[in-house]
């Protein structure tokens, strides 16, 4: 998946599109809105991993559709929908080596799987169970971060530490959402970044809205990108709802980290300039606070279909091979929902992994609740006001 | 659920069925009303009406002025609200969930809780902070959090957790008009739970006043916010099965404490038992058992009980049924007080 058997495109050779709308004024992207080819411009994967990519994104978006379900029918707990922002996230994590890490947020369920994290594991999560939350040994990837841009020290924090450790071989990667550039922690992380020029790539997904607080009410500056200036980091701009320019702009950062040529700064702010087409979370109504016309605008865009197209137009793909891929991902998705619903509550989870030794008190807490499942059975514990 | 209990507000003149939360939001527009020096500041307060709804319409009502959508920062919610306060206005910044609060716990107690005492008197930071709190709405992880044991931990700040509707109006205008920073920690799980008659128009709940929900003379049980309801179950379960009559007293402040009420209960029963979701060590159960000791010893019939969350992190959805304080857990607890 994230082995890397390519070769690295410069950026500097990928001109910006001057006819696009002002939202993608000085925007990195290669596929056209219908999925052409930009002249000029080398997507950087072989046929063979585009194809893959596709794959990968469709997947993204039938789980999407399928969570947004399994939500409303009270099967699993809020939910935050990526659809529209699926193709950046499945388009960063094919710009990673294995032995890169990766940050996600609440939304990056795509950027986790591609970068190794199973999808079973993903929905454990949302029906309520830590379980889910457990990495495969040998995946370089954080448990999701829900508090929003304490993430971004801490990633640079590892980077930071396998520099200081001699360990060049490793970059990390770390997302997060436009409003996160207005918290503190997104200050200090790229300040130290930029001190200590360590080996990190922050992805911004803009995608306009943080909630109902739209972007122009997070930062007055232009871009977000253009804030890596404060902190003497590159910054660039990039089509969110082009993979393959998120790929060729994610690799490119990913390849400076770890080997900057003289004068070059290892660490970059990626803008990812995309759209959340649905809302914040399933508890959220967007219909509150922003025009649906605006949303139809970037669907026009759609990162599944410009790819698609792009995919039919150079031959890689015909609609017998797209059943075939549809009808794999369908049954992907089945199992995965199969298999997590398995998982029985085991109540001795909460007491666990709390430290490494479980101290006495709370075995003592584990036994006492134990006894009263015993005593009233496991009804008693269905509600607190019953 | 047991509402029997909930009559603390009887009506007298105008009076309208309210949730907990719309009694927030009626609340912050009678005051925002009388008095023009207040507005509220948060993430997605304004045009969203807060996610969940407790500043719905307030917008509308008094316009992005005195409703003011911020950036996502809660250090920088909290300090500029220190700044407004400063500056003679009166700012309620919302935060939105109890969990999101840390970032802005430095502003809370390096300078909300000390502009007073810094400045010999000279200036006051007047405010109420809002923040849903707690578990039980499957919700996410940080999103279920119970922490008022940090913030009544630090001098200069009130802190306040009302259970019923027509308490969380009263509560919330004398948090308002008191002249120091209020934290005041809304029961999420009961935002929606049930109706209650609230009067129309301004009234105040004084902060430092418990109110006891239910009499008896066995044992009494301390206990606020959501938790009150589980207590009130459990309280009517033990008087129906075995005849002990429970004393339950909802603290509705947390500090400054209502510490009269708590003794005289005691001295009245002799056996105590706490409830709170918070995790058990140097949660405010252990403050409110060394009070009955220093105070009451010699009434003491029996050891203090502590029915709270473990000392674990609060489980995602699937299983917070078993980390809150149930019904069964709190029978256990004060059947362990009584029979000692």
């Amino acid at each position: 998946m994230s082995t890397q058997d390519e070769t690295d495109p410069s950026i500097a050779e990928i001109q910006p599109d001057s006819n696009i709308e002002s939202e993608f004024d000085q925007v990195f992207r290669i596929l056209d809105d219908d999925g052409h080819l930009l002249p000029g411009v080398d997507p950087g994967l072989s046929g063979d991993k585009r194809l893959a990519m596709y794959e990968d994104i469709k997947l993204a978006r039938h789980f999407d559709q399928r969570a947004i379900s399994l939500q409303r029918q009270g099967r699993i707990a809020t939910y935050a929908p990526m659809t529209g922002q699926e193709g950046s996230q499945v388009a960063t994590s094919y710009a990673l080596d294995e032995q890169d890490w990766l940050f996600p947020t609440y939304r990056e369920h795509a950027a986790k799987y591609v970068h190794g994290v199973d999808l079973p594991s993903l929905l454990t999560a949302l029906l309520g169970y830590r379980e889910g939350y457990a990495v495969p040994e040998g995946v370089n990837v954080m448990p999701e971060y829900i508090p929003i841009a304490t993430q971004v020290p801490h990633a640079m924090g590892m980077a930071w530490g396998y520099t200081l450790q001699g360990k060049d071989d490793r970059a990390v990667l770390c997302h997060l959402g436009d409003g996160a550039t207005s918290e503190g922690d997104f200050h200090e992380g790229l300040n130290f970044a930029g001190v200590f020029d360590v080996p990190s790539v922050f992805v911004c997904n803009n995608n306009q809205w943080a909630i109902s607080v739209p972007r122009e009410r997070q930062t007055a500056s232009e871009t977000i990108a253009q804030k890596a200036q404060s902190y003497g980091i590159e910054g660039i701009r990039v089509d969110g709802l082009d993979p393959l320019a998120v790929y060729v702009v994610t690799r490119e950062a990913i390849r400076k980290a770890k080997n900057p040529v003289d004068g070059e700064r290892r660490p970059t702010l990626i803008e990812s300039v995309q759209y959340r087409y649905g809302a914040h979370t399933t508890s959220d109504d967007p219909s509150v606070y922003r025009d649906e016309a605006d949303a139809d605008k970037w669907r026009k865009r759609d990162p599944l279909k410009r790819l698609e197209n792009h995919l039919y137009q150079t031959g890689l793909l015909d609609s017998e091979r797209e059943a075939e891929i549809q009808a794999r991902i369908e049954e992907q998705v089945a199992t995965a929902i199969e298999t997590a619903e398995a998982v029985e509550a085991a109540p001795e989870q909460i007491f666990e992994h709390v430290y490494q030794e479980t101290p006495d008190r709370l075995q003592a807490q584990m036994d006492e609740l134990n006894e009263l499942r015993k005593k009233y059975g496991e009804g008693a514990f269905s509600g607190v006001l019953e | 659920m047991s509402t029997d209990s909930i009559n603390d507000h009887p009506s007298n003149g105008e009076v309208q069925q309210l949730t907990l939360v719309e009694a927030i939001t009626d609340g912050l527009s009678t005051e925002m009303n009388r008095d023009e020096s207040i507005i509220v500041l948060g993430e997605d307060v304004g045009v969203n009406g807060g996610v969940f709804r407790a500043t719905d319409g307030l917008y509308e009502e008094f316009g992005g002025d005195r409703v003011v959508d911020t950036p996502l920062a809660e250090s920088g919610i909290v300090g500029s609200a220190i700044g407004l306060a400063l500056s003679g206005l009166k700012p309620i910044p919302e935060m939105q969930f109890m969990g999101f609060m840390y970032p802005a716990f430095d502003q809370l107690v390096s300078h909300a809780a000390r502009i007073r005492s810094r400045s010999q008197g000279q200036y006051s930071c007047q405010m109420v902070v809002r923040a849903p709190y707690g578990g039980g709405i499957r919700a996410p992880e940080h999103h279920s959090e119970s922490k008022e044991a940090f913030f009544v931990h630090e001098p200069g700040l009130k802190v306040v957790a009302p259970s019923t509707p027509a308490d969380a109006k009263g509560l919330l205008t004398a948090s308002i008009r008191d002249p120091d920073p209020v934290i005041f920690l809304e029961p999420k799980l009961i935002y929606r739970a049930f109706r209650q008659d609230v009067p129309t128009g301004a009234y105040k709940v004084p902060l430092g006043s418990a109110s006891v929900r239910r009499t008896g003379s066995d044992v009494s049980v301390y206990t606020w916010g959501a938790m009150t309801q589980p207590a009130l179950i459990a309280a009517d379960h033990l008087s129906d099965e075995k005849g002990i009559e429970t004393e339950v007293i909802d603290l509705r402040t947390l500090s400054p404490l209502d510490v009269e009420t708590i003794v005289e209960s005691f001295k009245k029963t002799g056996r105590a038992a706490i409830v709170h979701e918070a995790p058990k060590t140097a949660g405010l159960g252990a403050e409110i058992s060394t009070i009955i000791q220093e105070e009451a010893l010699v009434y003491q019939e029996a050891p203090i009980q502590r029915i709270t969350g473990f000392d674990a992190p609060m489980p995602l959805h699937a299983l917070e049924g078993y980390y809150l304080p149930q019904a069964v857990r709190i029978q256990e607890g004060i059947l362990d007080a009584v029979e000692f």
